[in-house]
């Protein structure tokens, strides 16, 4: 009996003696709210901002884009908390700060809860609480609803789970304007529909490494083939839905012609991934294909800013 | 095992990651003092000392 207490309180002291002491540098902690994805976030959302042509003080539009960023940061600290036995077995993930060991996975979890409340809590304080409960409910999408749960249990995972990096636009909408209108809903849609083509381009490379964190996304599940057709679906879906905001009237000449040319650039590479399914000129391809994929939208939102927020806005009709 | 009396000996390695932690978090708390003092002002606007004496 004294034994078992004694090497209790060993236990107990040791961890106490530890507790609290940090091995992470600051540059892990910022890791952790994947930066990459976080200017993704901040690029959308402000386009969502400047094509609502708020009328609410820079500041508190400032603030707002800095809360949806933070909030969006968090979302990636506690994904990278769950997830990190299945960043630990793939090359794209390893490094990760959790499974690096530079990180504990307490710290990380602290970290994006503490982030996620504060986020939500600024932005209903100094926006309005429609903007600060849709952002808590993308933070919850993608922890909840796509780390937790599909992310592991449907190829699905990433069609359903895009929802979550769609939304940013339209938080930011509803932050500056206080509600959600079309444009918004339009720029989410855009985002929702390009995520297919993006990741299972990526999926269709690295499906090693996924099969080997036993991750069902589709190449492993419904094989390359079928991967390669919906593939093409979504695209062919995603590009004239690139022009939606054209037919809506805040999408301007320069849209028009980007969202053509990029539509017309998606469909050729995948009618390429679609075509090519042998050996390294199918990887080539995919690999092409996801690079594309981040130009074509990165190009879409950078001219609606262009548009909307330099004033260079031309309309296609009239 | 830990010696739970030794007190914790932290390496030059680990001191440096401590105090830029620390740095950072300063940072941030400052920043934050910072914005909620600028969007106090942005939302009490131009109007706030003009009120019927």
């Amino acid at each position: 009996m004294s034994t078992m207490s004694n090497s209790l309180a060993d236990n107990h002291t040791e961890s106490f003696a530890t507790a609290g002491l940090s091995q992470g540098d600051v540059s892990d902690f910022f890791a952790l709210l994947k930066p990459r994805v976080m200017f993704l976030v901040v690029f959308t959302a402000l386009v969502g901002m400047v094509v609502s042509h708020p009328n609410v003080h820079p500041v508190v539009a400032f603030v707002s884009l800095l809360m949806i960023a933070v909030g969006g940061g968090a979302s990636g600290c506690l994904n990278m908390w769950w997830d990190a036995d299945i960043d630990a077995v793939m090359t794209r993930t390893a490094k990760r700060p959790i499974p690096a060991g530079k990180i504990e996975p307490g710290e990380a979890l602290a970290f994006g809860v503490t982030l996620s409340a504060g986020s939500v809590i600024i932005l209903g304080l100094v926006s309005n609480w429609l903007a600060a409960g849709l952002l808590a409910f993308t933070i919850f999408f993608y922890v909840i609803v796509y780390s937790m749960w599909l992310k592991r249990s449907t190829p699905q995972n990433i069609v359903i789970g895009g929802a979550a990096g769609a939304l940013p636009p339209v938080v930011a909408q509803a932050a500056v304007t206080g509600h959600v209108a079309w444009d918004s809903i339009v720029l989410f849609a855009i985002i929702f529909m390009w995520t297919p083509p993006h990741f299972w381009a990526l999926a269709l490379v690295k499906s090693g490494d996924y099969q080997r964190a036993g991750i069902p996304m589709m190449p492993n599940v419904a094989g390359p083939d079928s991967t390669r057709t919906q593939i093409l679906v979504y695209t062919v879906l995603l590009a004239p839905l690139g022009l939606a905001p054209v037919a809506l009237g805040f999408g301007g000449l320069a849209y028009a012609v980007i969202a053509v040319i990029g539509g017309l650039g998606m469909l050729a590479l995948a009618l390429q991934v679609y075509r090519l399914r042998q050996g390294e000129p199918a990887m080539k391809v995919a690999q092409q294909l996801f690079a594309f994929s981040i130009l074509y939208l990165f190009l879409l939102f950078a001219t609606l800013l262009a548009e909307h927020g330099l004033g260079f806005f031309r309309p296609v009709f009239g | 095992m830990a010696d739970p009396k030794a007190p914790l000996r932290l390496t030059s390695e680990e001191q440096k990651r401590r105090r830029k932690r620390s740095l950072a978090l300063a940072l941030t708390l400052g920043v934050l003092v910072l914005l909620f003092y600028v969007v106090t002002i942005a939302k009490l606007g131009p109007d706030v000392l003009q009120r019927p004496m």
